[in-house]
């Protein structure tokens, strides 16, 4: 005898059944009702931001600053107000080759809207003289950054190169590409929901 | 927590996998339940797949369709493998339409399918859960509990283990198949009630909740709205089961 035959389905069997299960609702929804009310946080509107910086979604981006390949010093929160792609990579890396003209492009076409590039290289697994050649094959035109002690690198938590961050004009991170090559249209797509945040 | 796994050029969230390891072990167990309710399995696992297929397909053209000119201009980005060109809930709405349209055409019972869909279903929200322990996501609030989890510079809610664990109670619960009789779609509508309940509890634990006006969080009261609309259908087809046999309520 199966488990579906088993069952008693007699009127009083049912309706007894369906009178528990009644009440097991109204005081499930009065109750998530009330939890709901208790819970709020009148204080609260929109997404929530976190006081500490972290490397993620939602978070303000943790600041740094590192000198450029020209020997200028580039400090992160002194960007506030424009919209930053903190690319970690280094020139080893093919996926990191393979996305290096999409964001040059992307740089080409957005700069003038207040986008900034920031090409953090991991120069404490990479050298100053392959970094130029690097620059110079590609004809980067966007600041890259200097991370000789590899201190940006674990301030990010860097589990793979490379790693853009999208960050926001209010500084906070909105979405984190671990891998690559990342495509124009991808890159591009972001800036432009970037630029659509009211800020 | 947040480990990927790196393939030769590629670097796979674990997360992802844990996902994945859900759909492997969620699908037989909805093709045995499909079985004991005499359902076409084999039907009801490629209607599954084609709904998965589907939402994927629909959450990046939902993506797409954001930027119409830039993937106009280069169409071969739709097929990029970057998970962040995904919107979500498109990829929801077209799997939903698509997998309600299939169960029509394929002549499934739509009751007795929801039923067999119900327990591989609760057992993939375990998953997402263990995804969220993996990925970091869905973070708890801050809180100096004595369990406090140090996550993202600062002691919180450990929301992901509780997610898990409420979402194993809830598997459990449903595997019992309480309501009866069993093949009404009674089990599914329990299975969509009872994650929406766990949704509305845990929600005040998370640190990510987003606010509406008066304080009220947005996925707390979604998930009220769901709780309710779950009930109403456990109700309706309760009174319609228990109402003598006639053409207009044969389970469809």
């Amino acid at each position: 005898m199966s488990g579906l035959e088993k069952f008693d389905m007699t009127e009083s069997n049912l309706s007894s059944r369906k009178k528990r299960w009644e009440i097991l609702m109204m005081v499930s929804l009065t109750a998530g009702f009330l939890w709901t009310v208790v819970s709020r946080v009148p204080s609260a509107v929109g997404a929530p931001l976190s006081s500490s910086p972290s490397p993620r979604e939602g978070f303000l981006a943790p600041d740094f600053t590192l000198d450029t390949l020209q020997g200028e010093k580039v400090t992160l929160s002194d960007l506030r107000g424009e919209i930053v792609l903190i690319n970690l990579w280094a020139t080893w890396c093919p996926p990191c080759r393979a996305e290096t003209p999409a964001l040059e492009k992307s740089y080409e076409l957005y700069k003038d809207s207040g986008v900034v590039i920031l090409g953090v290289n991991l120069t404490s697994q990479d050298t100053v003289s392959e970094v130029v050649r690097f620059v110079q094959e590609f004809g980067l035109t966007y600041p890259i950054l200097l991370d000789r002690d590899g201190s940006v690198s674990a301030l990010y938590q860097l589990k793979g190169l490379p790693t853009t961050y999208f960050v926001n004009r209010e500084g906070i991170i909105r979405t984190v590409v671990v891998g690559g090559p990342m495509s124009e249209t991808f890159i591009r797509s972001k800036i432009e929901a970037l630029l659509q945040e009211v800020p | 927590m947040f480990p990927y796994l790196r393939l030769g050029p590629f670097i796979i969230p674990m997360a992802s996998l844990a996902l994945l390891a859900g759909l492997w072990v969620g699908l037989p167990l909805i093709e045995r339940e499909a079985v004991r309710l005499k359902i076409n399995a084999s039907t009801l696992s490629n209607v599954i797949f084609s709904s998965l297929l589907a939402g994927l397909v629909g959450a990046r053209l939902g993506y797409a369709l954001e930027f119409p000119a830039l993937y106009s201009s280069n169409p071969l980005s739709l097929l990029a493998l970057t998970p962040t060109t995904l919107s979500p809930s498109m990829g929801l709405a077209v799997g939903l339409v698509v997998f309600v349209v299939f169960i029509q055409r394929k002549n499934l019972p739509i009751r007795p399918t929801l039923d067999a869909v119900a327990p591989g279903l609760a057992l993939f929200m375990v998953f997402v859960g263990l995804a969220h322990i993996l990925s970091g996501d869905a973070y708890g609030a801050p809180t100096s509990i004595p369990w406090a989890i140090r996550l993202w510079n600062e002691y919180r809610h450990p929301s992901q283990f509780y997610e898990t664990f409420i979402g194993l109670t809830t598997f459990l619960v449903i595997r019992e198949r309480f309501p009866k009789p069993e093949g009404t779609g009674l089990n599914f509508m329990l299975t969509v009630a009872l994650a929406s309940a766990s949704r509305v509890f845990l929600e005040t634990f998370r640190g990510d909740s987003v606010f509406w006006p008066g304080g009220f969080r947005e996925a707390q009261v979604i998930a009220l709205v769901v709780m309710a609309v779950g009930f109403y259908w456990m109700r309706r087809w309760m009174n319609l089961d228990s109402m003598p046999n006639t053409d207009s309520n044969q389970r469809s």
